[in-house]
């Protein structure tokens, strides 16, 4: 339903019209594979999501059933845990965008005179690549610790509290999915970015369009495509994450997300259901929010 | 459909090909997810068998047990290669249980069907053993068939004399008491109350370990942890106790062995933990930078058990193994190895075998009275395993119940 968004209604190319064994063939691997590694474990989860406890069953154990009641169960219990994910993925969405925009404009428009300056920063942007995830998020706890430089710092200069503390925080865990998503939103916006002809800047001012007349007026309409995929490669990973809100990272009991959720209920209290349905929620609610955000920024044909 | 009708047959197949891919698609989704819906149902018929056992023929044995303190190389249990040289059983031994309920998702589907799991004998924590037992995913080792089960210590058998899960064989154990960060706390902490004392707001850890922190809260209120005197009404006070500590900030962080980071980056500086864990800190620290107290109202004492899972063609060797370890010399020199606690009692001819600095190591090798102060938590039923524990996550989580 929501691929429908995506659809641009133009009348479509004329395809071949004799049925062609070779391009069936050809879709077979593929067709296999999506029915393999996304339709049977959707249809796995959906079940699994409206199953009930057996009587007098041991713990974990289940059976097949249609108990709607699930889904109302956990998000009764958990509504907090899935409004909480979806407020820190907009944030981190937003100060990834407000992060990236500047320094991709930077690397892709002014950099250019400078090739091995562009490719520098190019590199430095993508090298946290070449490094865990974990590890990233683990320097930063390190980093961030009470006896960490940066906090000690802060303390000294009565910035913070003595006894204040980051790690732990909503702050933190923000921080932290920011920071990890940064690459994701600065590369799409980077490669829309170096193709932007200058000569339309020039010309917004030429027409007395002041600096940032010229920005929201030419750059930005440019650069959306860049922008909607950032976001997307951005929010849709950040709304699940369970990582920097564990509290083995940068999160604490008060910090945790529909992922941290999902994984206590799946690997603790062995409540299969419960950890389904929450899974079947995260993705209906990013589809439904994809799909709104992509008809709002009017670039269906660019995804 | 948005092909223009050049001729009426072929458009006419089209349209029919057409209706039938999709009728077709419909159809094998629906016969796909009848399957799973088979699948799912026919799951439960009867529990899984134990297989035939080959350990005459095959003289080899593999352990999946946890890392320990002194774990060197993969040298986890010394004296192996004397127990194959004796034996003959090759013994490959692993840290795959890294943690009990990651290991169980992994191996769960196979125990269900009764399969191999790869290993002929696993460690498991106390309360995960009683859960596969419960299951019929062991193989009952029978302690009569150990004949060095009489070695081991009253304290970690059931008041019939057998082992305290039944099937399972004691392997080994560990004190959970309080640690304090010296600098900070040079006058040491007694009780746990302490540990709720306005002056400490923000700087006290706990472990996501029930048994840990509940055991040592419920203990700290007066329950008998070990009895079967208490259920649902103490155990909820004790977490309507904790949940206002979490949520108000005193306990600044409840975690798994990360625990002790936090208290590395004196991110805390007193906390729920292993009498082990800070010997190993302060190995690591080269100096007694925390120090570890049992609580003046008992601290935690938790074992890990040995099993056969229910597809090992291995039993008898396995149970050829923990005869071995059972050994007093065997045991004396694991446990000085490994540094947990051995379930075997260790007499003293045997510990002045090692260095007085080990030997005298109470936590380790704990004397009458330092056992005196510790308690075992009790087995729980499965109906309260799934309530006490989803009552502790909801705490963890911040959750509303």
């Amino acid at each position: 339903m929501a691929f429908g968004a995506f659809a641009t209604g133009v009348a479509r190319e004329q395809g071949p019209r004799r049925k062609s064994r070779i391009a069936l063939l050809l879709l077979l691997p593929g067709i296999l594979y999506l029915m393999l590694f996304f339709l049977v474990p959707l249809i796995s989860l959906v079940l699994t999501s409206l199953q009930e406890p057996i009587p007098n069953g041991d713990i974990g154990e289940y059976q097949t059933a249609f108990r709607w009641e699930n889904y109302a169960d956990v998000i009764g219990t958990y509504g907090e845990h899935i409004l909480r994910s979806f407020i820190y993925a907009i944030l981190a969405t937003i100060f990834a965008l407000l992060f990236s925009y500047p320094l991709a404009y930077f690397i892709g428009v002014k950099a250019r005179r400078w090739p091995l300056v562009q490719n520098l920063l190019l590199v430095l942007v993508i090298a946290p690549f070449f490094i865990s995830f974990l590890l990233r998020t683990l320097a930063w706890k390190s980093i961030l610790s009470d006896e960490g430089f940066v906090i000690s710092g802060l303390k000294a200069l009565s910035l913070m509290a003595p006894d204040a503390h980051f790690t732990g925080t909503a702050a933190s865990v923000i921080f932290g999915l920011t920071y990890n998503f940064i690459p994701f939103m600065t590369l799409p916006l980077y490669s829309t970015l170096e193709r932007l002809d200058t000569r339309l800047l020039e010309a917004g001012g030429d027409l007395y369009a002041n600096p940032a007349k010229t920005f929201f007026r030419v750059t930005i309409p440019l650069s959306m495509s860049g922008i909607v995929s950032g976001v997307l490669l951005t929010f849709i990973p950040a709304a699940g994450d369970y990582i920097n809100a564990s509290r083995n990272f940068l999160g604490g009991s008060g910090t945790a997300m529909i992922g941290n959720v999902i994984e206590s209920n799946f690997l603790v209290t062995l409540n299969y259901p419960a950890a389904a349905a929450l899974s079947i929620i995260l993705m209906a609610v990013i589809l439904v929010m994809v799909t709104a955000y992509v008809k709002r920024s009017g670039t269906e044909d660019l995804l | 459909m948005d092909v223009p009708e050049l001729n009426k047959p072929a458009g006419s197949m089209s349209k029919v090909s057409n209706a039938l891919s999709r009728r077709g698609l419909l159809q094998g989704t629906a016969i796909g997810a009848s399957a799973m819906l088979l699948a799912a149902c026919s799951s439960k018929s009867g529990g899984p068998t134990a297989a035939a056992d080959k350990s005459t023929s095959q003289k080899s044995l593999r352990v999946d047990g946890k890392e320990t303190y002194r774990n060197v190389s993969g040298q986890d249990f010394p004296l192996l290669d004397k127990f194959t040289y004796d034996s003959g059983i090759k013994v490959t031994f692993t840290n795959q249980v890294d943690d009990d309920n990651l290991y169980y998702q992994e191996v769960r589907s196979q125990l269900q069907k009764g399969e191999d799991i790869g290993a002929d004998a696993a460690v498991l924590a106390d309360w995960m053993a009683a859960k596969w037992s419960r299951l019929g995913y062991i193989q009952p080792i029978d302690s009569k068939s150990i004949s060095n089960f009489n070695n081991v210590s009253l304290t970690f058998r059931n008041s019939s004399g057998g082992p305290l899960v039944p099937g399972t064989m004691p392997w080994r154990a560990g004190i959970t008491g309080i640690a304090w960060n010296k600098e900070y706390l040079p006058d040491g902490l007694t009780s746990i109350s302490q540990l709720w004392d306005e002056s400490l707001h923000g700087r006290v850890g706990a472990m996501s370990s029930l048994r840990e922190t509940m055991g040592l809260i419920m203990l700290d209120r007066g329950v008998d942890i070990s009895s079967g005197d208490w259920g649902d009404k103490e155990f909820s006070e004790a977490v309507d106790f904790l949940r206002p500590l979490v949520t108000n900030g005193q306990l600044r962080s409840i975690k798994g062995d990360k625990y002790k980071d936090d208290l590395v980056k004196v991110s805390t500086i007193a906390s729920i933990a292993r009498a082990g864990d800070i010997q190993d800190l302060n190995q690591q620290a080269g100096k007694e930078k925390w120090g570890f107290g049992i609580p003046d109202k008992g601290g935690v004492l938790w074992a890990d058990v040995a099993v056969v899972p229910i597809g090992s063609t291995h039993a008898a060797n396995a149970a050829r193994f923990i005869n071995y370890y059972y050994r007093q010399d065997v045991a004396v020199q694991v446990a000085a190895t490994t540094g947990f606690i051995s379930p075997v009692t260790i007499r003293s001819n045997q510990l002045s075998t090692l260095p007085s600095e080990v030997s005298r190591n109470v936590t380790i090798f704990p004397t009458d009275a330092v056992m005196k102060t510790v308690k075992m938590f009790r087995q729980l039923t499965p109906d309260e395993e799934q309530r006490f524990t989803a009552q502790f996550q909801s705490i963890l989580l911040a959750a509303s119940s």
